[in-house]
């Protein structure tokens, strides 16, 4: 009584989840188009175009997207033969699991009238598929464990997920094992199931079950030839029908092996039943929780790529591309599978930012829309995005189809309009002397690597011969370079070599400088112009980044020692 | 360096921003007999040189290392991945301390730079590795009377001590490959200046003068297409002009990719050279 309330309890809240869920795909704006329409208008839309797909052509590309993509999995074929198995073992496993053993009142009872949990060829299949379903959990744990990407990022909904999977499975191969080798249970059976009351029969029963069945009674019964004799004919009047050999239990046999010795004292503590207990609660527990982790992609991958077999995110409306956005977030398993191909995650020797990696965007990014995410994380998420080089790797192998270079690119606008600018736009939010009186304040003590600026060797050539600042082109397009570069190459030069590099760390001509070079090439006496710029804006990015408790708003203030 | 296969590096923004660079440079080589290893390499590193010149040296030189354990010449159609390839190799050559750090951070995926790694432009390939006699055999389509102003790119001319594509003063090699395609080459005097790109959506201003004053210089010249062998540039040149639209008055000039150009010249079939993805049309 009290698990079938745990389970139509777990029934609602699941249902429940699901539906705020789906809500959130409605409710939240991702990106710049037609800001804060309200959901009901989103919701139109929505069904608008879903309508309008209905009756088109493309419908059939949505079928397709579902076959190859959700029942082949090829999109994850293709990049790694290993995850496909662990990929199909759980999802198979699973689903046969859960429509012919989790409701096998509903299904398989009904369409087999003789249909016994404990006979072939339900016993073996069932086995086969929790056996499926172990197979997919260990590559899922060695993978995330063994991949040098990956494992340093397995997050506490990676873990529930792997953790959920292998509590309903493991308790499930333990019960059907103590079942196997339960004494209590036999004698249950018999009192339920056994026609006649004769203690002889029993006993050969007994024997038979025993020697056969691997139920181990706390007083062994006597085996000799005739008990086994008189015990079979009993058990194929009474038991056959329902129950197939242990040995066909593939996944639980090697248990029953394994635990016999303690099975006596098992059936004392009656440790079957508290397995039974476990393992329905934690399959309640799986199911209440999987709208709210990542078990949720069951629902919102396919979704997510019906929405991708229609086209580009950019084809879509523009109240809908917010909907599919927000779609794309809710898609994401966190499969990692973009990160192992994300073309800038090498960075990630250098720089300590896990929000390079696509995979750790995504879920940043969900927190962020959600209004959960944390403001020095804020900030970690617009650094690593500008990383981002828009190459499309991730777009590409994203196996739930979400459009992910969209959602960089409207996430990155997003993050822009709340003040989480590049370092180029940052440097204009104030001028060269604000920025000067608080880089002072801010050295680090790690240089570059290139040794330009710091070294005296690097400018005791320049003769302020003017050559860098009449070749370059910025300082050409430009009628007053005073008002719109602050100082020319020659002056910034000038500064470096005074050892006044504060100054010239906001300076608009190192940002506005388009690195082609002429300078450092014309330059008569060697001096390595252009690279004196970009060690400039390393030096000044260095000292942006060690930012503290930064402010949505950015200002020279911000800058603070590490 | 003559080599047959070479290693491919398309960059990061062939794929989404230029796609038809990627597909006329894979369809002129093969018809010219070269073939190109694609594997998968990283970022460049030059959008991150301005921020960490070190997560610059790490992007940048695994590719070289990949390249070094295939055993195989880089080639890459992107002139700002070329310079930044470059400029990394040089500081692997210049700096030891930075050698020993780089390699041992590659070391954990069992990849490492040694000298002798060749990096090439695809214009240097198709000079040297082809050839002029292969080209001029190869081009049955010469397209006479396009008068086209050949724009360099600045990345891969300098610095020439680090980028050794041609003489940085004076340069002849992109000339001379438009000579091949039977089009006139024009002389123009801006034809050494930047694009812009860099600049663009960063700061407009200066992007946007940089690109309208190299346009007006070739109009003057009497360019009929201004020719590109740069993915940035190009992006520049055909989705830049697009989108902010010539002076008024002013017709656009067409960006036409190299590649694009010499597939022409040698009869490819339209699709194969991806022209219908130009946002300025050009066709011969």
């Amino acid at each position: 009584m009290f698990l079938t309330y745990c389970v139509y309890l777990s029934l609602a809240v699941c249902l429940a989840g699901v539906l705020w869920r789906m809500g959130r795909w409605f409710t939240l704006s991702i990106g710049p188009e037609a800001p804060s329409a309200p959901p009901r208008a989103r919701i139109a839309a929505c069904l608008h175009a879903t309508s309008s797909i209905l009756t088109r052509p493309v419908i059939a590309a949505i079928v397709k997207a579902w076959v190859v993509d959700v029942l082949i999995q090829r999109q994850i074929a293709r990049k790694s033969v290993v995850r496909w198995v662990m990929h199909m073992t759980l999802f198979y496993g699973f689903v046969s699991l859960i429509l012919l053993h989790a409701l096998d009142d509903l299904t398989l009872a009904r369409w087999d009238p003789d249909y016994a949990a404990t006979a072939n060829p339900y016993m073996l299949l069932r086995n086969l598929m929790g056996l499926f379903v172990l197979t997919g959990i260990i590559i899922a744990l060695v993978r995330r464990h063994t991949l040098v990407l990956l494992k340093r990022f397995n997050t506490r909904a990676d873990k529930v997920a792997i953790a959920l999977c292998a509590a309903i499975l493991l308790s499930g191969v333990g019960l059907e094992a103590v079942q196997i080798s339960s004494a209590p249970l036999f004698d249950e059976m018999v009192q339920d199931y056994f026609g006649g009351d004769d203690p002889e029969e029993i006993t050969s029963l007994k024997a038979y079950w025993a020697a056969y069945y691997e139920v181990v009674f706390p007083q062994p019964p006597v085996i000799n030839a005739q008990s086994l004799e008189t015990g079979q004919t009993v058990h194929e009047d009474n038991c056959a029908a329902c129950h197939s050999p242990p040995t066909y239990a593939i996944a639980a046999y090697p248990v029953v092996k394994i635990i016999k010795p303690l099975a006596p004292a098992m059936g004392r503590i009656r440790l079957d039943i508290g397995l039974w207990y476990i393992h329905v609660l934690a399959s309640c527990i799986a199911l209440a929780y999987l709208p709210f982790g990542k078990l949720f992609h069951l629902i919102s991958v396919p979704v997510s790529l019906a929405a991708r077999a229609v086209g580009d995110t950019r084809g879509n409306a523009p109240l809908n591309r917010h909907t599919r956005r927000a779609i794309g977030l809710d898609a994401c398993t966190h499969c990692g599978v973009c990160a192992l191909h994300c073309s800038v995650a090498p960075l990630m020797a250098v720089i300590d930012n896990p929000d390079i990696l696509p995979s750790e965007k995504i879920g940043d990014l969900s927190l962020w829309y959600t209004g959960r995410l944390e403001r020095n994380r804020q900030w970690r998420l617009a650094r690593g995005g500008n990383i981002c080089t828009a190459c499309g790797r991730c777009t590409d192998v994203c196996p739930a189809g979400i459009d992910l270079q969209d959602l960089w690119q409207a996430s990155q606008t997003d993050l822009i309009d709340s003040g989480y600018f590049s370092p180029h736009g940052w440097i204009r939010t104030n001028d060269m002397v604000a920025w000067s009186k608080s880089a002072k304040t801010a050295t680090t003590a790690a240089d570059s690597g290139m040794h330009l600026v710091d070294n005296p060797d690097t400018f005791w050539a320049c003769v302020q011969c003017t050559i860098c600042t009449n070749v370059c082109p910025v300082v050409a397009t430009s009628e007053d370079p005073r008002r719109d570069l602050d100082l020319t190459p020659q002056q910034v030069m000038n500064l470096v070599r005074l050892q006044l590099k504060d100054m010239a760390l906001g300076c608009r001509m190192v940002w506005d400088c388009v690195t082609c070079y002429r300078c450092q090439e014309e330059c008569p006496q060697k001096v390595p112009v252009a690279d004196v710029l970009y060690e400039l804006r390393n030096e000044a990015c260095r000292r942006l980044h060690v930012v503290k408790g930064p402010t949505s708003k950015l200002s020279p203030s911000d800058l603070q020692e590490r | 360096m003559t080599a047959r296969t070479w290693l491919y590096f398309p960059g990061c923004k062939i794929n989404t921003f230029m796609p038809q660079y990627g597909l006329s440079t894979r369809s002129v080589m093969t018809a010219l007999g070269i073939s190109l290893d694609q594997t998968e390499l990283n970022c460049c590193g030059y959008p991150v040189r301005h921020e960490n010149f070190a997560a610059f040296m790490v992007a940048a030189v695994r590719n070289l290392a990949i390249a070094a354990a295939r055993g195989l010449a880089l080639m890459t159609p992107c002139k700002c991945c070329f310079g930044n390839l470059k400029h990394a190799d040089h500081w692997m050559h210049q700096d030891e301390t930075l050698r020993r750090q780089i390699n041992a951070l590659l070391a954990k995926e069992g990849l490492a730079w040694r000298q002798g790694i060749v990096i090439r432009h695809l214009l240097s390939v198709l000079d040297e590795a082809v050839g002029t006699d292969a080209l001029k055999t190869a081009v049955t389509r010469p397209l006479t009377g396009l008068r086209v102003a050949a724009h360099y790119g600045c990345h891969a001319l300098r610095p020439g001590n680090i980028t050794q594509f041609d003489n940085p003063l004076a340069p002849t090699l992109f000339e001379r490959m438009v000579a091949l395609t039977g089009a006139t080459a024009v002389n123009w005097p801006l034809r050494l200046e930047c694009c812009g790109q860099p600049q663009t959506g960063k700061n407009n201003r200066v992007a946007m003068a940089l690109m309208t004053r190299k346009l007006d210089d070739a109009r003057q010249a009497d360019a009929q297409i201004m020719a590109t062998a740069c993915t940035h540039c190009q992006m520049q040149f055909d989705d830049g002009q697009f989108e902010y639209g010539p002076p008024t008055g002013c017709a656009p000039v067409p960006a036409v990719l190299y590649t694009q150009l010499l597939g022409t010249a040698m009869g490819l079939p339209e699709e194969a050279l991806g022209l219908e993805k130009n946002r300025i049309p050009w066709r011969f």
